[in-house]
């Protein structure tokens, strides 16, 4: 469009100029003519002017003369009579006149001045432009036409073009939507047409590879250093367990081996947690993304630990929204909501609340936790999310130090935001999923997976 | 009961087969796929307990196949593999329960004698019974001498599970998975208070405690001392 409008300005601005250059051109060939035939009058007087128009009209050509009197009645010249006129423009006037052309008679173009003389009497002395005025005739017709033909291909061949960029980068985006969902194997298409596209598309494929690679290693690793370490772990358990069977029970060997057997269960604890965290980072877990119902989960696992908090003193109560489902694992979730209802418990003293709450708000679902304990000061909000990390050191609580890892890394699976915030006073531990997941591409599982594993075991006999 | 071992780690399978012999059972052990696939369709078991990761021919392969050839013995899996998705894989390949490694080997008794349990076919039963202790099924209701005890609905399934496995060990992780359906680990201990909660309910101010706590292993419910 840009192009069309500075085409047609350029287009017009010729026109104009030409049209003035030529206008000028004409006059001062009348202005000539005028001067001339103004000395001859002055010399010779009326009688004089007529027999110079005489002379001047039979030669033919494009100038023509009238000559009047006060009553515009012809006295000489090759014009038939006072034309109707028209534009006025510096005394210059413009009219058509009819002008014999064999057979028949045409109307043509004239550009001319009137001059008065002495008595009435007027001198009109013109030149004919038909040729230019056709000229012109033609270009202002056309003009607009072309003008609009150009903006017509102008808009056309822009909208190809940008479709044509539009539609590459379309394709480029959504293969890496998919990718981003979780389906690795997919490359982003590459034409033949060797162009910058291409070039992008070829070198966002080689990250891909990369990436898989490094995936595939990932979970390789993963796997094995599960066998590795867990089959010693295994060995270290039934060892310890065959040994307290030859001894007697209620001897202090008995009790220095449970000791042992309990830290080995913590050891095991600690490590299974590692690995889950792991393998949650790297999205290991994506294929078995089910319909979770939050309201649900929150509602299980609040129940599972009331009867907890309620030896501690604590009250634990919900509050919990209608028909919360998101797209997530079940499991890694309930862990999640565990750890945190877990903490809370164990940090809120004795006579506190806790509240588990499920909330559809205006950015997504809210899960959270909050309790009437001592908090998370802001400086530290950060780092209890590495792995490890216990705010105070020297009194060694229970548990592995790893429950805040996993439940940032079990938020970042879900696209989930996780915040550590006030609760006024107390910790407001959340987990905020957007609503209409990212995670429609990822393959779904639905009742299958989930009916399968409980259900196996809830119908003993 | 028979067993089937199979199991290619030779240190974890001779504890196993030696501790299942000492607690009365005749076992056979294999050390992979193959041997275990052959042994598993030539003799009748009454239960198998197999590694997921085996040489010649994987766990969860050997189960399909085994499934395919008609042979529907309850199957233990045992995984060294994370058991995020894989517990939902060993089901699906037809395994009937899953352990992760490492195990407690009580657990491990525990749940073979869960899975024995399950493969008797008995008629659906409406009322549990264990010494002065009822539970009615239709009604929800339970009643210990007489007397009626009011129960929560949770407390009620808890019951539920220990008296249908009235006489044997239930684990806490068993506990978690079929009362409370969830396969993760809470770190504190937040069935004992479950469980103690019940025990309040169900054998406070009766002359004989019928919930006895299995030290390292877990729970039973029995009318002996």
């Amino acid at each position: 469009m840009l192009f069309a409008v500075s085409a047609a300005a350029t287009v017009a601005f010729t026109y104009w100029n030409t049209k003035r250059a030529l206008d000028a051109q004409t006059n001062q060939i009348i202005e000539a003519e005028i001067t001339g035939l103004s000395e001859q009058y002055q010399r010779q007087g009326l009688q004089g002017l007529t027999e110079v128009i005489i002379g001047r009209s039979v030669r033919g050509g494009p100038d023509l003369y009238l000559l009047t009197d006060s009553r515009k009645r012809a006295i000489a010249g090759n014009l038939d009579g006072w034309p109707a006129v028209r534009s006025h423009d510096d005394d210059f006037v413009e009219f058509n006149y009819q002008r014999r052309n064999g057979d028949t008679m045409e109307i043509r173009r004239a550009r001319g001045r009137v001059f008065g003389l002495a008595g009435g009497f007027q001198l009109l002395v013109a030149r004919d432009i038909h040729e230019r005025y056709e000229t012109e005739h033609l270009f202002t017709t056309t003009l607009p036409w072309t003008f609009a033909l150009m903006l017509m291909l102008g808009l056309v061949g822009g909208a190809l073009i940008s479709r044509n960029i539009l539609a590459r980068l379309d394709s480029i985006n959504r293969t890496s939507s998919e990718i981003i969902a979780g389906d690795l194997s997919r490359r982003v298409p590459v034409t033949r047409r060797g162009d910058e596209f291409d070039e992008l598309a070829g070198n966002l494929n080689r990250m891909l590879d990369r990436i898989e690679r490094l995936m595939k290693g990932m979970r390789e690793v993963t796997e094995a250093v599960a066998h590795d370490l867990r089959t010693p772990l295994n060995r270290l358990r039934n060892r310890l367990e065959g040994t307290l069977k030859q001894l007697d029970p209620n001897s202090q060997e008995t009790a220095g081996i449970d000791a042992a057997v309990a830290e080995t269960d913590r050891l095991i604890a600690t490590f299974n947690s590692l690995l889950l965290i792991a393998e949650t980072e790297a999205g290991v877990v994506r294929e078995t993304m089910t319909l979770v119902d939050l309201t649900a989960v929150a509602d299980g696992v609040a129940e599972l630990y009331a009867p907890l908090a309620e030896e501690k003193n604590l009250t634990l109560s919900t509050s919990l929204g209608r028909g919360a489902v998101i797209e997530g694992n079940q499991n890694l979730l309930s862990q999640a909501l565990a750890n945190l209802i877990d903490n809370a418990i164990k940090y809120t003293p004795s006579g506190g609340r806790i509240t588990v709450s499920v909330a559809e708000t205006a950015n997504g679902i809210e899960l959270a936790v909050a309790d009437t304990g001592p908090g998370i000061p802001e400086k530290d909000r950060e780092r209890v999310l590495g792995r490890f990390v216990r705010l105070e050191e020297s009194r060694n609580p229970p548990g592995t130090g790893l429950g805040l890892s996993l439940v940032a890394a079990v938020a970042r699976l879900h696209g989930a935001k996780f915040t550590l915030g006030d609760n006024h006073p107390g910790l407001r531990a959340s987990l905020l999923f957007s609503s209409g997941g990212s995670r429609t591409n990822a393959p779904r599982h639905a009742a299958e997976a989930a009916s399968k594993a409980p259900g196996t075991f809830a119908s003993n006999s | 009961m028979r067993i089937l071992v199979v199991e290619d780690d030779l240190e974890a399978q001779h504890y196993l087969v030696n501790g299942l012999k000492e607690a009365g059972h005749v076992v056979d052990d294999a050390a992979d796929g193959e041997t275990g696939l052959t042994l598993a369709l030539s003799r009748p078991y009454d239960v198998a307990i197999i590694d997921r990761m085996l040489p010649k021919m994987d766990g969860l392969s050997l189960v399909s196949e085994m499934r395919e050839q008609g042979n529907s013995i309850p199957v233990l899996f045992l995984s060294a593999l994370s058991d995020v998705d894989d517990r939902v894989k060993g089901l699906k390949a037809g395994g009937d329960d899953y352990l992760p490694k490492p195990y407690a080997f009580v657990e491990l008794l525990a749940r073979l004698d869960a899975l024995m349990r399950r493969r008797q076919p008995s008629a659906v039963k409406t009322r549990l019974q264990v010494g002065d202790l009822e539970l009615d099924l239709l009604t929800r209701t339970a009643r210990r001498n007489g007397t009626a005890i009011d129960l929560q609905p949770r407390e009620f399934r808890l019951l539920e599970y220990l008296m249908r496995h009235a006489g044997q060990v239930v684990t806490r992780t068993m506990l978690l998975e079929s009362v409370w359906e969830y396969h993760f680990d809470p770190q504190t201990n937040v069935i004992d208070v479950h469980i103690s909660r019940l025990r309040a309910k169900i054998d406070k101010g009766f002359d004989l405690p019928l919930l006895h706590t299995v030290r390292g292993a877990g729970y039973m419910i029995r009318a002996r001392a």
